[in-house]
């Protein structure tokens, strides 16, 4: 070789040299070898490791490395053609290999990047999702604080109980070192400290409504951070402690007159108390926005739980008040109960009371008229008789009435002849008419029916109250009585509610009018008619209770009256409409025709006809009982004066008195009778056996009253002939 | 039935001597009409009655015009009722008697009383006697006729046999 101009000149390899680059080869192929057998036990041990064929590649790569190197040890020394050419396939291959690892790397890396980037992301997720779990979990919790705290505030109605139960369970929730709750006074200027938690006995504290801090707090529907040293939070005592920190939130006081209005509660009319708590001091503990949010769901609880215990406080007020005012209005009840049954029992034995005398007065005036008078002697007698029937139909009226008002007369129902009806009226007042020179008239419509079903000794007597009346204020002119059936539409002129019934095949509305040309009423007057014991004008000398009971048995009859006039002096009219049925249509209640039944008629029915009879003499009484009994009536016999007035009774229709006894005075009996019966109605119908025929007897029996004499003894057709003409015109002729 | 017809004519003589002979009037007839199925036994009833009042009434007379002062006014009114019952029944004759003695005890007489009270207790025993046989007759009549029927349903019914 030659030598150039090198810098370094080509030395022959040395020795050491040698050595040492032959153990780093060596060295060099065993890690080469090595490597991808670590690669494989790791990958082996993984699973998920995506990039296989990768490692594959890498570890080709490192293989032939490895064997390259490797083969260089062979190249140190001489050697071979083959090695060259074994290490040169070697090389080359590795230069392959190595070329496409790198290229495969290329592509490999960013993914292998960016998975390190999707870890961290995840990683970020979680945490924060750790941190939300925790936010649930809190809310939860608050939530189950509210509602173990409401919970214990409902389960109360008592105000007190709802207030303390609130401060204790938001204390121990809380841990707080005190509670307070101010409450508006009644004046609502001030609050006023009235529960605490730790202090047991609050002093009444007192602060003014106007504070500032205060009405912050009133004015959020949050509860809010106030300073330790406002007013309605000094409730510590002063010392080295470091406060803790204070919130306060306001508890909205509902009224029940809060939810009467169509919108829900306004806002100007709101009551509200302060709660106060306070965290322990020295503590550092702050205000977790959680805990806030549970105060302030308590606080509204709070509100909602009074609100109710205010609202059971006053419909507790309102049943006592209710009970109390039931027991008073039935002892109300009670007395008046007994002080209208003593008013009736009154009544009725003063009625009784006053009617005896009345009976015997009238009676025996009757009597003393009869004899001889001198004329002013009978002009006195006839006065008194006068005035004793006044006041008997006084009497008369006045309990009528008492018993109309209680509602316990009841009309006497039954079928009668409406043209008898009038007809005996026009004949009862013709003749006063007649003496008055009043032209005195009686018309009936031809539609009116012939019988009808009613009250017939009520409708006369409304009637004749007031016929009577028209012609007692009528000095001269006329009274015209019509009657004729009402038609509809002067039923509805009357606008009375209660004539709504239309007249129907059962019944029908029969008006009566009484026109007069007599004094007429002064329109003022008018309403005042009906009423008791109010006289309009000073002329009247009436009752004052006729009209007043004509109205109730009309109203009774389901019918209207009332007097129209047109002014004083230009007369008067009177209007009666009742209500009548009509028989033969519908259900007939019992006739009472007695008299209707023509007497040729075999056996006219006596049957269960009661009637007492009188006489000492058993054989006389036997015989005429049985004289009786066959006629069929239903005997009572009797053998003296006073058993016979004490036995009759108003179901009696007639009494047979025999007049020929000598100690009995049978007169002063008949008089007693009458006397024990004040209305004509109900008095029996007398009749007396005599053995004498003189006149004598025949006229003092006529004068006391008796209806009829028959002369003993009796045969059986006499007594029945007298029997029905005493039943149908309420006297009897005797024929001989 | 012969017997029957005899007795039923019997009864009709005899009663109809007692209206003729004024025992009996009008009255003692209305008496007989007033008894029917309901009323069965009337006529003995009342003449039962009768007899037991006017005994006790002649007892009561016979004491009274017997007294030392004789109170004529008590006689009067035993008089009175006795007329009346008797009018009742129809026992004609008593009553007339009664009649007269009413009117002695208005004169104040009391020969006439005596002798009037014999003549009405006469009278009275007289239509006693003839109203017990009277019933007596009519019961015995009322006999015959009831077994003259039982014979008539007996032998009708052996008959059918």
């Amino acid at each position: 070789m030659e030598l150039c101009n090198c810098i370094e000149p080509p030395w022959p390899a040395g020795e050491l040299l040698m050595k040492y680059q032959y153990i780093s080869d060596f060295f060099i192929a065993l890690a080469y070898f090595s490597i991808p057998l670590e690669l494989i036990y790791f990958v082996k041990k993984s699973a998920v490791f995506p990039y296989r064929w990768v490692l594959v590649q890498f570890g080709a790569f490192i293989v032939l490395c490895g064997a390259t190197h490797l083969i260089n040890l062979w190249t140190f020394t001489l050697h071979t053609k083959t090695v060259a050419v074994v290490m040169t396939t070697a090389k080359v291959l590795t230069a392959a290999v190595s070329c496409a690892t790198a290229l495969m790397l290329v592509h490999i890396i960013p993914d292998l990047l960016s998975v390190k980037t999707r870890e961290l992301f995840l990683k970020n997720k979680a945490a924060e999702l750790d941190r939300e779990m925790g936010l649930i979990r809190t809310q939860e919790e608050t939530g189950r604080h509210v509602r173990m705290l409401t919970h214990e505030i409902r389960s109360t109605l008592d105000r007190h109980t709802i207030l303390k139960t609130t401060l204790v369970e938001l204390g121990r929730t809380l841990g707080l070192e005190e509670c307070a709750l101010w409450m508006p006074t009644r004046t609502g200027l001030e609050l006023q400290l009235s529960y605490t938690l730790r202090h047991q006995n609050p002093v009444g504290f007192t602060v003014p409504i106007q504070l500032p801090v205060i009405n912050q707090v009133f004015n959020t529907n949050r509860a809010v951070k106030i300073s330790p040293n406002s007013p309605v939070a000094r409730l510590r005592p002063a010392g080295k402690y470091m406060p803790g920190e204070v919130v306060a939130v306001r508890v909205p006081l509902l009224h029940l007159s809060n939810f009467q209005i169509h919108d829900w509660p306004e806002l100007s009319t709101r009551r509200y108390a302060l709660m106060v708590l306070m965290l322990p001091s020295d503590s550092a503990r702050q205000w977790h926005v959680h805990e806030l949010e549970l105060v302030e769901v308590v606080a509204d609880q709070v509100a909602v739980a009074l609100s109710h215990a205010a609202i059971l406080e006053e419909s507790m007020k309102a049943r006592d008040l209710l009970m109390e005012q039931n027991v008073a209005l039935d002892h109300a009840r009670r007395e008046a109960e007994t002080a209208v049954r003593a008013r009736n029992d009154f009544l009725a034995v003063m009625n009784h009371e006053m009617r005896t005398p009345m009976h015997a007065i009238i009676a025996l005036s009757s009597l003393l008229l009869e004899t001889e008078l001198t004329p002013e002697q009978r002009l006195m007698v006839e006065t008194v008789l006068k005035s004793s029937n006044l006041l008997s139909t006084l009497i008369n009226d006045v309990l009528d009435l008492s018993r109309l008002e209680d509602g316990s007369l009841k009309l006497e129902i039954g079928t009668f002849s409406l043209h008898t009806l009038f007809r005996e009226t026009y004949n009862l007042i013709k003749p006063i008419a007649s003496v008055k020179k009043l032209n005195f008239t009686l018309s009936l419509s031809p539609e009116l029916p012939e019988f009808a079903i009613g009250d017939e000794k009520r409708l006369m007597q409304v009637l004749l109250n007031v016929v009577g009346n028209a012609v007692k204020f009528t000095k001269e002119g006329s009274i015209s009585v019509s009657a004729f059936v009402a038609k509809l539409d002067s039923l509805r002129e009357f606008r009375a509610p209660d004539l709504i019934s239309i007249p129907s095949d059962n019944h029908f509305y029969l008006r009566i009018e009484v026109k007069d040309t007599g004094l007429g009423i002064n329109p003022q007057d008018l309403p005042k008619l009906f009423m008791k014991f109010v006289q309009s004008q000073p002329t009247k000398n009436s009752s004052g209770l006729g009209l007043a009971i004509c109205k109730r048995f009309v109203n009774l009859m389901e019918g209207h009256i009332c007097i129209e006039s047109e002014g004083l002096g230009k007369g008067s009219t009177a209007i009666v409409i009742v209500k009548l049925g009509i028989p033969g249509r519908s259900n007939e209640s019992k006739l009472s025709f007695v008299h209707k039944v023509p007497r040729n008629q075999v056996k006219p029915a006596f049957s269960g006809l009661k009637v007492v009879l009188m006489d000492d003499n058993s054989v006389g009484r036997m015989v005429t009982k049985g004289l009786l009994v066959h006629l069929g009536c239903d005997v009572l016999a009797v053998g003296s004066g006073d058993e016979c007035v004490r036995v009759i009774n108003h179901e009696h229709k007639v009494v047979f008195l025999d007049v020929s006894m000598p100690d009995v005075n049978s007169f002063e009996v008949a008089v007693r009778i009458h006397e024990k019966f004040s209305k004509r109605m109900d008095r029996p119908l007398i009749v007396a056996l005599t053995g004498n025929t003189d006149r004598m007897t025949k006229e003092n029996c006529r004068r006391v009253g008796m209806n009829g004499v028959l002369l003993k003894p009796v045969s059986v057709d006499k007594m029945r002939s007298a029997l029905s003409d005493l039943l149908e015109k309420g006297f009897f002729v005797e024929s001989k | 039935m012969e017997i029957v017809g005899q007795l039923q004519k019997q009864y009709v003589e005899f009663s109809t001597s007692l209206y003729r002979e004024g025992f009996l009037d009008e009255q003692f007839i209305q008496l007989q009409k007033l008894q029917d199925e309901s009323n069965p036994d009337f006529v003995v009833e009342v003449v039962s009655i009768f007899f037991e009042d006017s005994e006790k009434l002649i007892n009561d007379l016979a004491t009274a015009i017997q007294q030392q002062v004789v109170d004529f006014k008590q006689v009067d009114a035993h008089v009175h009722q006795f007329k009346g019952s008797s009018s009742s029944i129809g026992a004609n004759r008593v009553k007339n008697m009664c009649i007269a003695l009413r009117s002695f005890c208005d004169e104040k007489n009391l020969d006439g009383c005596l002798r009037c009270l014999q003549q009405v207790k006469h009278e009275y025993f007289l239509v006693k006697n003839k109203l017990e046989t009277l019933f007596r007759g009519i019961s015995h009549l009322k006999e015959n006729i009831d077994s003259f029927f039982s014979f008539l349903i007996h032998h009708f019914f052996r008959r059918k046999k």
